[in-house]
């Protein structure tokens, strides 16, 4: 048995429903609507988002787990789904209060949302796709 | 008879809310797609149109065309859009994705050629919610 000494990465694909705007609000109208084109209409738009959560280390003794993926997927309900789910992320998530809700900047919030809960031992490295042709990855 | 199919996609927000009840009763009703603040979905629209192949381009319609018509009609109306707020052809109606089909399939039975024969479309909320609509 050799395997065991090995890191193993285990993968969790959670999904999540939101509208945001991308909009700079010290900057005026006329550059915001440049910088960020249609992404800047004010009434909102909206994606499904994908959210891949990637956890490496070694599987335990024990049970043979990296990390129980049920757990892993409760954390990301918990932490992340619930907070953004079905919501405005600029309107009503206290995250995105004074923060642009790109791509690049949602994956930071949710790494350090999941960052703290999980095993410092292990690994996390996130992946979060706006639409099936953009996504971001954190950290690189 | 030939069925051909044409695919596009738009992003938007929207909410599920009948301003004839009250806010409990839409809750109750729509759960978390009642949100007041909007939430919003990666929509995906499958157009078919059928017909017998021209004799002179073997095409049964011209699907740069038919994706110009699409753009033109529906998508420029609905991507990066609020669906209750910024949408024409939907003002007054509950922005349900049975209701956008039919909206969409309004916009496009008006837009085509009236020899053109209009299938079928189909719209993707998600990967795992769609309708389809066959203008019955």
């Amino acid at each position: 048995m050799q395997s065991v000494s090995n890191k193993v990465a285990v993968f969790r694909k959670e999904h999540f429903n939101a509208a945001h705007r991308l909009n700079n609000p010290a900057w005026d109208d006329a550059t915001n609507k440049e910088i960020f084109g249609k992404c800047n209409n004010p009434s909102y738009h909206g994606h499904n988002y994908d959210l891949i959560v990637r956890v490496t280390g070694v599987p335990e003794e024990g049970t043979g787990y990296v990390m129980d993926t049920k757990k892993l997927s409760d954390l990301i309900k918990e932490k992340v789904l619930d907070k953004f789910d079905h919501k405005n992320l600029n309107e009503d998530c206290v995250e995105f209060k004074n923060l642009n809700p790109t791509a690049e900047n949602i994956v930071i919030v949710i790494y350090n949302l999941l960052r703290p809960e999980i095993k410092s031992d292990l690994d996390i490295q996130l992946r979060l796709y706006e639409t099936e042709r953009n996504f971001v990855e954190y950290p690189i | 008879m030939v069925y051909i199919t044409r695919i596009e996609h738009f992003n938007a927000a929207h909410k599920l809310f009948n301003p004839s009840w009250s806010k409990e009763k839409n809750e109750d009703v729509f759960g978390k797609c009642a949100n007041e603040n909007w939430h919003g979905h990666n929509f995906e629209l499958y157009v078919t149109v059928k017909g017998v192949p021209d004799k002179e381009t073997g095409f049964v319609f011209d699907a740069k065309k038919l994706s110009v018509i699409i753009k033109d009609h529906v998508t420029d109306l609905l991507d990066h859009k609020n669906l209750n707020v910024d949408v024409e052809f939907m003002k007054g109606k509950i922005c349900s994705i049975e209701n956008l089909i039919i909206g969409i399939w309004e916009q496009l039975k008006n837009n085509l050629p009236a020899s053109t024969q209009l299938h079928a479309l189909k719209l993707y909320e998600t990967p795992r919610i769609f309708v389809e609509y066959f203008g019955e």
